[in-house]
């Protein structure tokens, strides 16, 4: 068995949940398992990618490579896979790797198995469906086999030391995947205090907070607590809070120690960005909201009777 | 200028996954998945007032009319829909094999996903069918323009927005914020029925019945599960002192 994993990078950072895949690629039996790094100055990150579990780094660096688009990126691996006859490709969900996972996918004529939670040494998926009310095993018919893990499968952990084989690899690009550029960013800077992403307690706001000024409910919760405000993407939508605080598929994939949501649905699409939380509560009025299918404590109820309540309890108890 | 859009007739309500087949139960009724609601939107705003054709093409079961049938009713202007048996089944490989030899034929600047199939929850199929058709590809299209031939996308990230351009023909995939659907008129639904519609087999399209289906999946469903539970979960009911036993539980679980 060979195993290649897409580490992704976002400036000189690379992403937990590409090296917590290859973390889990690294306990797959005795597979050979190597990494992929894709863009600009990449090489000094090979040696980091690998104390994660790759014996072998293959690097594709050059500044054209640099903005993350997927199409040069599927000439890239599907050439190492091809010419190194990896049998599997693990991918960790995001917006890139998505289309990318896709991309390979009909280049190479080779299975896709999406939004896997877990996979084993004889290559069986765990998928959860239908809003994840049933576990599905999934399997692939032919090599290579594709697959793309929900974000926050898996723990990334440094385990490996030595130093790793690092190869560069030269691509020509195919003509359709020259064809987009991106002539601008506009990256967003998360506001001051913790950031979501760091810290032990997140309070999060959905549509059920009912205006924007009642944000204020979460952020003084958060302050109470010394935790980061997080928002659904339905929030973000409306333009009542920034687009930076947004947790799930589209947004942050977030794991503290206590998540707290209020007035959130519990929408799929949120669930998979929250759902490592140790600790999660939420309050809704709805007995019936999902949220409560995968909160450790659900309270039914109205926020705007019980949150301003709470904040002063926990400022109470704070200063006692 | 024209331009294809890809649409999905979905399961209706609650869906079930058939425990001999294992395959997603489609025997109920069925709609236009609301996500490609948008990307039928968004090709007529780019038509606005011009001469602009739009063809809505879907693959699916013969009830898959309905759904360009509505998709006609909003203002596109033909549809293709292919169907056969032997298509039943398809994962992404066979699909995006499936739909990329329809859109071959259309020849369009432009082929239009919406942003998720809300069965399969995929948000893959176009970054397949697009390297198949050999064509840059842009996902997560929150406003999309055309000029000179360019198209302009806003992306959104993990991380922020990207301003993407790329030459026509192209592929691209809007996400629901793009815009706000219209719902079809009574006129729209009537002049429907008159609009072009070509139903299209394998062999209309020139895909061989291995190539699709189950026998064109390169991945199979092994077996059904129970989602693992979680913990010792408790719900309550405010009665007016919830404050204080969300304060007890954060003690209990020493996180205050
Ligand atoms: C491809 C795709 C990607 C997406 N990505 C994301 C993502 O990254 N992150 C994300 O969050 N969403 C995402 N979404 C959207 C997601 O599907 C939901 O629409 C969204 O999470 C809902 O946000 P919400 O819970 O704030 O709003 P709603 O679903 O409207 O829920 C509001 C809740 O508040 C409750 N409520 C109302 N009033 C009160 C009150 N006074 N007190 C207590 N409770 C109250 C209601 O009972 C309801 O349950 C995505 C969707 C798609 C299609
Ligand atoms: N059977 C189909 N026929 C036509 N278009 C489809 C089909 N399945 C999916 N699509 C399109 O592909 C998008 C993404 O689907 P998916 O990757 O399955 O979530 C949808 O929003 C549709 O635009």
């Amino acid at each position: 068995m060979s195993v290649l994993v897409f580490i992704e990078h976002h400036g000189s950072e690379l992403q937990k949940g590409s090296l917590g895949v290859l973390t889990k690629a690294a306990t797959l039996g005795d597979a050979d398992v190597a990494a992929v790094l894709v863009g600009g100055g990449v090489k000094a990150l090979a040696s980091e990618a690998a104390t994660f579990g790759a014996a072998k780094v293959f690097v594709a660096e050059s500044d054209d490579l640099e903005p993350p688009l997927p199409q040069p990126r599927v000439d890239v691996i599907a050439k190492v896979a091809q010419e190194n006859g990896y049998d599997t490709i693990l991918l960790a969900n995001s917006v890139l790797a998505a289309d990318v996972a896709a991309g390979l996918s009909a280049r190479l004529d080779a299975g896709l198995n999406w939004d896997l939670v877990d996979i084993d040494a004889d290559f069986t998926g765990k998928r959860p469906a239908l809003q994840d009310s049933v576990y599905v095993d999934v399997g692939w018919t032919s090599t290579p086999r594709i697959a793309l893990f929900r974000a926050g499968s898996f723990d990334a952990s440094a385990t490996a030391s030595g130093e790793p084989q690092i190869v560069d690899v030269a691509v020509e690009l195919s003509e359709h995947s020259r064809g987009a550029k991106i002539v601008s960013q506009e990256l967003e800077e998360s506001s001051s205090g913790p950031s979501i992403e760091d810290a032990d307690i997140v309070v999060a706001g959905g549509r059920g907070l009912g205006a924007p000024e009642n944000f204020s409910l979460a952020e003084e919760l958060a302050r109470a607590l010394g935790g980061a405000v997080g928002a659904t993407r339905a929030v973000v939508d409306a333009g009542w809070y920034p687009y930076s605080a947004q947790i799930g598929q589209t947004g942050k994939v977030v794991s503290p120690k206590l998540y707290v949501a209020l007035g959130i649905s519990g929408a799929i699409q949120h669930k998979v960005g929250m759902q490592s939380s140790n600790v999660i509560v939420s309050i809704n009025k709805d007995a019936n909201a999902p949220i409560f299918e995968f909160s450790d404590l659900g309270v039914v109820g109205d926020v705007h009777e019980i949150v301003p309540k709470l904040t002063e309890l926990i400022a109470q108890r704070k200063s006692s | 200028m024209k331009i294809a859009v890809c649409v999905k007739h979905v399961p209706e309500g609650s869906s079930r996954i058939d425990p001999g087949s294992k395959r997603l139960d489609r025997s109920g009724e069925g709609a236009l998945n609301h996500f490609d609601a948008n990307a039928v939107e968004e090709a007529l705003r780019l038509k606005g007032d011009g001469d602009a054709e739009v063809v809505v093409v879907s693959l699916g079961p013969a009830k898959a009319a309905d759904s360009l049938r509505k998709a006609l009713a909003m203002g596109a202007d033909r549809a293709v829909l292919v169907s056969d048996d032997a298509a039943a089944g398809s994962d992404l490989v066979a699909t995006s094999k499936l739909l990329a030899k329809a859109l071959e034929r259309e020849n369009t600047d432009i082929v239009l996903f919406g942003q998720q199939a809300s069965d399969s929850d995929g948000a893959v199929l176009w970054a397949a069918v697009a390297e198949r058709l050999q064509r840059p590809v842009v996902s997560q299209a929150s406003e999309l323009s055309v000029s000179d031939g360019t198209l302009h996308v806003k992306r959104q990230t993990e991380f922020g927005y990207d301003i993407i351009e790329a030459p026509l023909p192209a592929v691209v995939a809007v996400s629901d914020a793009i815009n706000e659907p219209r719902y079809p008129s009574l006129k729209g639904i009537m002049g429907a029925k008159k609009k072009p519609f070509d139903t299209l087999s394998l062999a209309d399209i020139g895909v061989d019945a291995a190539e699709a289906g189950e026998q064109g999946s390169k991945t199979q469903v092994l077996g059904l599960g129970e989602p693992p539970a979680r913990g010792d979960a408790r719900k309550i009911e405010d009665d007016g002192n919830a404050a204080q036993q969300i304060v007890d539980f954060l003690a209990e679980k020493r996180l205050v």
